[in-house]
């Protein structure tokens, strides 16, 4: 678009006041992280790498870590299969309901999180009588990440062409034999990209988490959520939530680069298009 | 026995079909839809005020309650209002640099922008609520940084939800747009400009209309996103949203919760047919 020197210039101010809007307020929790001082007030008394030591050595910290990498781990591995069985499905049959399915596997995470929090809670606790655990958590951690799994490989199944599989399957590959070497090879990248962002959603979840948690129990944010109202465990607050910033954008940043790298998408039209894998399934924390 | 298996599949479609969506069909469908109508029902029914437990018959007086009790029709005014001025502000503070993006960015600068908006929405959302809790706090940075020119900062309230929220959501609502402003052919606005029109006539009448349906599927986000959320409400004000008496009640009075929660699901979707009915989904 032709624009004038003038309004060029007020865009590109625009851009650069919102991303300092995005960017400043991580910026001062990374300071923080380093402050010397153990109150919130500004500028900070000085710096310091003492609390990242107490910070690994508080035990409460350490299990709550350690549930988060459980409850990650598992709720992304259920959505590795669910997601992956329905991907399939959508992009290589037809069938009635087709359409539906995209729609169903984003429900739970276009609805607000506090229906799917209590419908999860409830159904455990009043109907099934089964007390809240890590195990509630996983399942409704699972729920939600489905639709990250689904959306980039249903995405890359459809831009791999089927002519291959056909041939597969005409040299006398039974289903199972084109499955495991050629359909799964094509979408593999897609499938760990996926996988990447539901660990990273399940890592930092809270709103659904907190419904469906174990009141013994802490994931990481909840250890973040009960802690930073008590002022003296403020200093170890700020560095864990820098390891939980660090630990849910690696596994993006790599999500991102895998889902670009390949995707046999050399001809199309616009050439650099960038097809970003997280544009693809906009998804919700 | 592989092979049994793939002569028992070979040939019957619908069979495969059936085995590759009985899981997540089942766990979508029975496992999370089923429990959706499970709190339907729960809204229905009552608790004893003495002992406290579930009463399973059929009764309104969770509805009565809400509607009844400004307490409560207070909290939901407050949280629909909240997410209709996080939209439109989200809406805004959006457009340009999506547009930018699209529209004027170099491809190289394309990609970098796409993921500095990207990788903040997926670091922690507790964290970036928590930094700002620090920001806003009496003695925090942005009381620092105005007091020289004499000004408070809002402090905590309903302000710092607004603000807080807005900029959670953000780039939930930039990469829609920026998605749906992509898809405008350059061509089209190369004739609009040539056509006479100035840039402002050129956006208004052209890729305004084009980009509205985009405009509208992020709106789903930031809606239903501040509809949901009671953790920011709790940080950065004392002020109770539809989630914190949702929250509040899960253990003493489920039914109750169950019925607070079909406002925001009632919300939503009516939201959702007419975002449909505005083209916005083909561009989730």
């Amino acid at each position: 678009m032709r624009l004038s020197r003038r309004s060029q210039w007020f865009l590109r101010a625009g851009v650069g006041l919102t991303l300092a809007f995005i960017y400043i307020p991580l910026l001062v929790i990374l300071i923080y992280a380093f402050n010397a001082g153990k109150t919130l007030s500004w500028p900070p008394d000085g710096l310091t790498l003492d609390w990242f030591g107490k910070a690994v050595d508080n035990s409460g910290a350490r299990d709550a870590f350690v549930t988060s990498i459980k409850a990650a781990t598992a709720a992304t591995l259920i959505a590795i299969v669910l997601g992956t069985l329905a991907s399939l499905a959508v992009s290589r049959f037809r069938f009635f309901g087709r359409e539906t399915i995209s729609f169903l596997v984003l429900i739970p995470i276009a609805l607000p999180g506090i229906v799917t929090g209590l419908a999860i809670n409830d159904t455990f606790t009043q109907i099934l009588g089964v007390d809240l655990s890590l195990f509630t958590v996983i399942v409704g951690h699972a729920t939600f990440c489905i639709v990250l799994v689904y959306n980039n490989v249903v995405a890359r199944l459809r831009r791999v062409s089927t002519s291959l599989e056909e041939a597969s399957a005409d040299l006398g590959a039974d289903p199972w034999q084109t499955f495991r070497r050629v359909t799964f090879p094509s979408m593999r990248t897609a499938l760990v990209a996926g996988a990447l962002l539901a660990f990273a959603l399940s890592f930092d979840e809270i709103i659904v988490t907190r419904f469906t948690i174990g009141a013994d129990l802490e994931t990481l944010p909840i250890w973040i959520y009960n802690n930073l109202f008590r002022s003296n465990q403020l200093p170890i607050v700020n560095v864990v939530a820098v390891i939980v910033i660090v630990i849910s954008v690696i596994p993006v940043y790599f999500a991102n680069k895998l889902s670009q790298d390949v995707g046999g998408g050399g001809g199309r039209a616009g050439g650099a298009k960038p097809e970003p894998v997280a544009a693809e399934s906009t998804a919700v924390p | 026995m592989g092979r049994r298996l793939a002569d028992l599949f070979h040939g019957r479609p619908r069979l495969q079909v059936g085995t590759l969506l009985a899981g997540p069909v089942g766990w979508l469908v029975i496992g999370y839809l089923g429990s959706l109508v499970i709190i339907l029902i729960t809204a229905f029914w009552g608790v004893n005020a003495l002992s406290g437990e579930l009463e399973r018959n059929f009764t309104l007086d969770n509805f009565q309650t809400i509607v009844e009790e400004p307490v409560y029709r207070t909290i939901a005014g407050r949280t629909i209002a909240i997410a209709a001025l996080v939209t439109v502000t989200d809406a805004l503070l959006a457009f340009p640099i999506a547009f930018y993006m699209a529209k004027v960015a170099s491809n190289r600068m394309k990609s970098v922008l796409v993921v500095a908006v990207l990788l903040p929405l997926w670091s922690s959302y507790l964290v970036k609520v928590y930094a700002w809790r620090t920001i806003l706090s009496s003695g925090g940075i942005l009381n620092e940084v105005l007091d020289p020119f004499g000004i408070n900062g809002p402090g905590y309230g309903n302000v710092a939800v607004w603000l807080v929220m807005s900029y959670l959501w953000l780039p939930f609502m930039i990469i829609p747009i920026y998605a749906g402003l992509q898809r405008i052919p350059d061509s089209v606005i190369s004739a609009s400009e040539d056509l006479g029109a100035s840039p402002w006539t050129t956006f208004r009448r052209v890729i305004l209309p084009l980009a509205f349906p985009a405009v509208v599927a992020g709106s789903i986000f930031t809606f239903s996103l501040t509809l949901g959320d009671y953790i920011t409400p709790a940080l950065v004000s004392n002020n109770q949203f539809i989630g914190n008496v949702v929250y509040a009640n899960i253990v003493n009075n489920q039914p109750l919760a169950s019925a607070f929660v079909m406002v925001p699901v009632a919300v939503m979707i009516i939201y959702l047919l007419i975002a449909r009915k505005l083209g916005a989904f083909e561009h989730l």
